[in-house]
């Protein structure tokens, strides 16, 4: 009891638990302190100056940067402090773009919720307009400088999370402004399409890239037929954005709003999950018991695609080269739909619904063009999709349940995890324990669960140990790239995603803070595995028929190698005539 | 304060080249090929041991080689230290010390410190910039003979108002006398 540590905020005696400062204090108490520079993954910069406190004694100073200290009293509602909140969303807002109206963050937008929060009716500064231009140049991402507060977060996540560091500060005073190197257009620099940045984005500066005018256009065009791909993670997403709680399973209320808007045909990117462990899991044995490059890295994930393309050329041998669930449907489409559907190809539309905004650029990769035509015409994010819908009427809370199409809405447990950390090992992992190892009932790899960055599992398969890591946020994946390169890699097998968590937590859903929702969705996913009557791929029939009617029966053919895989190339980081040797 | 290091300063008789990025290689008429450059690059990039934290330094060094800092330069720091480009461009943005335009083969700064604001630095620099055709927006002449710059203060306040030419710090400056001391240098320029 006496070496409790505590302090006092607004009179309430608080013990300090390992707290790296007084704002998380205050949050556990139930204190919410408004900021827009702090995330608890992310380090601490003390650059927006709302997060005000006053320490008796010390004065008024910003929470984020305090360490608790015991003893401490502290209050977070005075008079004074309420003025300078409103004081500093005054400044914010005098130099912000008045234009919420079309904004699209509006309603998503912090600091809107924030200038709501704190009482500003009036903003009696003159207004500044910040000029610069939209850069629109990037499949993913729409960067609005005029709407930056520089609270950095972009910065952060961007350098510290995923080891990129394709935005930084530039200039300074009034001048400072967040850029790319050397401003170049973000398609040309050493962006990996992650998103993350605009997911932590209070404003609108950076938001999703949107084609929901051109995917709707299609759609209601009779001559088309629509085929539509849902990601895993999508359905344990979306319902948030219809005031239902984050986990919850809509993916037969999304069959039927998507009816209800006019797709033809409603699939499942599960399956091609599935159809991914089959081929994936054949080349991994084969490089295992053949010689092949070893450790083999996951290639599921298209921003840790770029990333290892841009930073760690070396390791692209050590990626296996399937391609992703939603390259493999793309390809799946172009079989297999003109017989379905009995239309051609050119008036085929594929859509894709995705958590990412990293798949918006796999999309348009060269080796997705297919006689000079993209295989996937339009890729939409979580937020899109609920965006098309709300834009359409439909409100996804009151729709009755829908199945999804049939062949290719067919799928197992092992696809659904896809969506969350670990899940693509742990479908391996089913796939290869019966496969190799021959043993019927290992379905549930909890060792291989969990949200740490870097997680390591051991699994005998044969008599053999397999050492395997699963990594999330691509910093964590430069560490393991860095132990290849230098020979020092003990793994036999990596799975990489990009996103913290995995694809739930993907820059295309709707917005979380912190890891609760990111939490409940996966819970989701695992439940919705668990309610799968088949839950490992190889149980799935259908993905086993497209073999044999459009790949030549199996993994690993010829037609399947020309179909579900892809090859990768080396990128500059930035692509500019930069060569030194002119100057 | 102010008063302090002016005095120093003038002790130093007013070769300038500790704080400001004047070249060497230019003013002692050496001209570098783009692989002498490199090389150079390479053995500033090596003394600082390839440290990202020792940026500010090696910037300062591949700014004296190149005059500026061409985007390409930067960029090839970058890589060898293996740090974001952008962290960089950030940097060379954020000091007025950089510069992202090639430079004339003459640097004229004309301090607009208080002091010698005060004792008529404005009318120096309207001079200059009339003499050479430069405007507030355009500070490097067409034939790239001259570079303009105003500077905050050169701790030479006892000598307001203060131009520097290359090296040379000018005291007691008028607009007369600026105008002169250019019409000399196009001399020896033509010459």
């Amino acid at each position: 009891m006496s070496d409790k540590k505590t302090l006092f905020i607004d009179g309430i005696e608080v013990e300090i638990e390992g707290e790296r400062n007084l704002l998380e204090l205050c949050r556990k108490i139930g204190v919410d302190i408004p900021t827009f520079c702090y995330h608890p993954e992310l380090s601490i910069f003390g650059a927006c100056r709302l997060c005000l406190v006053e320490i008796e004694g010390r004065g008024i100073q910003s929470s984020c940067s305090v360490p608790p200290e015991a003893g401490l009293k502290i209050h977070t509602n005075t008079d004074q402090i309420r003025k300078l909140r409103r004081n500093t969303m005054e400044l914010l807002l005098a130099s912000h773009p008045q234009d919420c109206l079309k904004c699209p963050q509006s309603t998503k937008c912090k600091l809107q919720e924030i200038a709501r929060k704190v009482g500003v009716t009036d903003i009696r500064y003159k207004l500044l307009t910040k000029k610069a231009e939209k850069d629109t140049s990037s499949y993913s991402i729409v960067r609005d400088p005029a709407k930056c507060i520089l609270c950095g977060d972009c910065v952060r996540v961007c350098s510290e999370i995923q080891g990129v560091g394709a935005l930084n500060f530039a200039k300074r005073g009034s001048n400072s402004t967040v850029i790319t190197a050397f401003n170049i257009d973000m398609n040309k620099s050493e962006c990996v399409n992650c998103g993350q940045c605009a997911a932590h984005c209070p404003t609108g500066a950076l938001t999703i890239h949107s084609e929901v005018d051109e995917t709707v256009k299609d759609i209601n065009n009779p001559e088309k037929v629509t085929v539509v791909q849902m990601a895993p993670a999508v359905r344990v997403a979306i319902a948030e954005e219809f005031g239902m709680p984050a986990g919850v399973d809509s993916t037969k209320k999304i069959v039927t709003a998507l009816k209800k808007l006019g797709v033809d045909y409603v699939y499942d990117t599960n399956f091609t999950a599935d159809m991914t462990i089959v081929e994936e899991s054949t080349e991994f044995v084969d490089r295992l018991t053949n010689g092949g490059v070893m450790p083999m890295f996951t290639s599921c994930c298209p921003a840790w695609i770029k990333y290892a393309e841009t930073f760690h050329p070396q390791v692209l041998k050590n990626i296996s080269s399937c391609r992703s669930p939603q390259g493999m449907f793309g390809a799946i489409v172009r079989k297999a739909m003109p017989e379905i559907c009995g239309k051609d190809n050119k008036d085929i539309v594929s859509i894709s619904i995705m958590p990412c905004t990293a798949k918006k650029f796999e999309a348009r990769r060269d080796q997705f063009l297919k006689d000079g035509k993209y295989e996937i015409d339009h890729v939409l994010t979580t937020q899109e999709l609920a965006q098309m819908l709300k834009s359409s009427g439909i409100n996804l809370a009151e729709l009755p349940d829908t199945e999804l199409d049939a062949p290719l809405g067919a799928y197992t447990g092992a696809g659904v995890i896809f969506g969350v950390t670990g899940g693509v090992m742990e479908a391996v992992l089913r796939y290869a324990a019966e496969k190799v190892g021959g043993i019927k009932d290992a379905i549930e790899f909890k060792q291989v669960r969990g949200f740490e960055g870097i997680r390591e599992a051991e699994v005998e398969l044969n008599g053999k140990k397999l050492k395997l890591a699963i990594v999330h946020g691509l910093a964590n994946a430069g560490k393991i790239c860095e132990q290849v390169e230098a020979g020092t890699c003990k793994y036999d097998f990596i799975e990489v995603m990009a996103c913290p968590g995995g694809c739930i937590g993907g820059a295309g859903q709707p917005i979380s803070e912190g890891f609760c929702k990111k939490q409940q969705r996966a819970e989701g996913l695992y439940k919705a595995d668990e309610k799968c009557a088949l839950r490992k791929s190889q149980e799935n029939k259908a993905v086993y028929d497209i073999y044999n009617k459009y790949l030549d029966g199996g993994p690993a053919t010829h037609a399947a190698h020309e179909n579900l895989h892809t090859s990768y190339e080396k990128r500059a980081k930035i692509s500019a005539d930069l060569d030194i040797n002119k100057v | 304060m102010l008063f302090v290091i002016s005095l120093k300063a003038e002790e130093q008789f007013f070769k300038l080249n500790f704080l400001w990025g004047v070249t060497m290689t230019e003013t002692t008429g050496q001209v570098l090929t783009a692989v002498e450059k490199i090389e150079k690059v390479r053995e500033i990039l090596k003394e600082n041991e390839y440290k990202p934290s020792r940026l500010i330094p090696i910037l300062q060094a591949v700014q004296e080689v190149y005059r500026y800092l061409p985007k390409e330069v930067m960029n090839f720091v970058a890589e060898e230290l293996k740090i974001p480009a952008g962290k960089i461009y950030g940097v060379a943005t954020f000091y007025a010390h950089f510069s992202l335009d090639p430079k004339g083969k003459h640097l004229i700064r004309i301090c607009d410190g208080t002091a010698c604001h005060v004792r008529g630095s404005e009318p120096i620099l309207t001079a200059v910039r009339n003499k050479l055709g430069l405007t507030k927006t355009k500070s490097t002449t067409d034939d790239m003979l001259f570079t303009l710059e105003t500077v905050s203060c050169l701790g030479a306040c006892g000598l307001a108002p203060v131009m520097v030419v290359d090296e040379d710090v000018h005291g007691q400056m008028t607009p007369d006398k600026a105008v002169a001391l250019i019409d000399e240098i196009l001399k020896t320029e033509k010459a």
